[in-house]
């Protein structure tokens, strides 16, 4: 018979962390995700690291994409990938978006944040990533 | 992998499933913005004072264009999200039918088995997907509110058989009261199936009101579906249920792996109307009784 084993949808965390309200963008960014077909869980504003954390071990997600306004990148990211390695989320992806100088992204990725998209990156963009990642994390 | 039908889950569950059986679970069902979430994110906080480790499934539905879905329900438990004796996951109904009920059921299961006193599982009462969830739980609340007015009608029909306490939540609105009463007045039309009739509780989720009297309901259910042998009837038309779709899928699939060019073959032939899909499965299961 030739009915296909479907492939389960993609689960991602959606996080605002820190301190800025403005989740306008991971909103939007959200609802691009759901549009693709993914599984969204959206956190709420205001996250802490282990929050955010704590959300993707229990939603057994493929990937966390962090919004990041506040300036607070370089204290942030370290610290949830720093979690996710100690929870054992070794084959979830860590992903972000904001505004976060060039300079900066050497040492997030060091740090081990997969990918940064910049503010003027298209949804497209995003979803061909998190597929085309995903898609190799999950062989 | 549980929510995913995946085999890879069946050793899990092997294990895990003569372990479980002893949480309560509880759904709460109801129309979109009724305020079941926060309804659940108050029972949690009662529970949780009372002891009780506790999981959330929040099941939300899925865009019936793309399968995709935001799960935004633990936004509303977010003061709880550190305590280790909550566990919330969140699932889309992903448009299989009976899918979702399986897989919420399998779910519900394993967090039974590893030691969740109370798993309450969150539909949005609108279609048969969701019914069959319910079904899956020892004690079903329908979560309605003010106003609904005629529209309560709508809710009625089919999910008010299954509703086993009936809440009317915003009751700091105006209109609560005829509210119960139409909900009184409608359970007073269908004759009881098994002599239980559901109490009507009013809540205000926002504030707590009402969600300790609740709580009482729900237990007193438990004790009655116990006494009655309600939940040994429940258990084992949902053990039927689970084992029939398994046992459907597993000749499903050998035939697919022993028989599948014939069962290709065949299907194709009903599709150009060559033969009919009833001769097509006797066919297949080498069953003829053409000849009587
Ligand atoms: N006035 C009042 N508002 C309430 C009450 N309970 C919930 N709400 C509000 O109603 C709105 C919807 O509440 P939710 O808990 O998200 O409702 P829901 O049924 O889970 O919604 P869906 O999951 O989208 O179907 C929110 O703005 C709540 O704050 C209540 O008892 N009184
Ligand atoms: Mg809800």
């Amino acid at each position: 018979m030739t009915v296909g084993v479907q492939p389960s949808p993609i689960r991602v965390v959606v996080a605002k962390a820190g301190l800025d309200g403005h989740d306008r963008g991971a909103k939007v960014v959200a609802r691009a995700l759901r549009d693709a077909g993914m599984e969204v869980i959206y956190t709420g504003v205001h996250q802490t690291p282990e929050q955010v954390v704590e959300t993707a071990l229990q939603e057994d997600v493929d990937a966390v994409g962090l919004s990041i306004l506040s300036g607070a990148h370089n204290h942030l990211f370290p610290r949830i990938a720093e979690l996710m390695k100690q929870k054992g989320l070794k084959d979830v992806l860590l992903f972000g978006g904001g505004i976060i100088p060039d300079a900066d992204l050497p040492f997030l990725k060091e740090r081990g944040v997969d990918r940064i998209f910049p503010p003027g990156a298209t949804f497209d963009e995003i979803t061909t990533y998190l597929r085309e990642a995903v898609g190799r994390r999950r062989h | 992998m549980v929510e995913n039908d995946d085999p890879a889950a069946a050793p899990v569950l092997r294990t895990t499933y003569t372990r479980a059986g002893k949480a309560r679970t509880i759904g709460i069902t109801g129309p979109p913005g009724s305020g079941k979430s926060t309804l659940v994110a108050a029972l949690v906080a009662a529970y949780r004072r009372a002891g009780e480790r506790v999981a959330v499934v929040a099941v939300d539905p899925s865009s019936p264009f793309t399968g995709g879905a935001i799960l935004g329900d633990r936004i509303r438990l977010r003061d709880q999200f550190l305590d280790e004796g909550l566990f919330i996951r969140s699932m889309a109904t992903r448009g299989q039918t009976g899918g979702l009920a399986r897989a919420t059921g399998r779910m519900a299961a394993v967090l039974d088995a590893v030691g969740y006193g109370v798993v309450l599982v969150e539909t949005v009462g609108v279609g048969q997907e969701e019914v069959d969830v319910v079904r899956l739980v020892d004690t079903v609340c329908l979560v309605t509110v003010p106003g609904l007015g005629d529209d309560i009608q709508a809710i009625k029909a089919g999910i008010i058989e299954i509703a086993d306490v009936l809440v009317v939540n915003k009751s700091d609105r105006p209109g609560a009261d005829e509210a119960a009463r139409d909900l009184r007045y409608m359970l007073s039309l269908g004759a009881s199936r098994t002599g239980w009739t559901p109490p009507i509780v009013r809540t205000t989720a926002t504030t707590g009101e009402g969600v300790e009297r609740l709580v009482k309901e729900i237990d007193a259910h438990r004790t009655w579906s116990r006494e009655s042998g309600e939940h040994d009837r429940r258990r084992l038309g949902a053990a039927r249920s689970e084992v029939e779709t398994l046992l459907r899928d597993e000749l499903v699939r050998r035939l697919g792996d022993r028989r599948g060019a014939a069962l290709d073959a065949l299907v194709a032939k009903v599709a150009s109307r060559e033969t009919d899909p009833y001769s097509a499965v006797e066919q297949l299961l080498g069953v003829s009784d053409r000849s009587g």
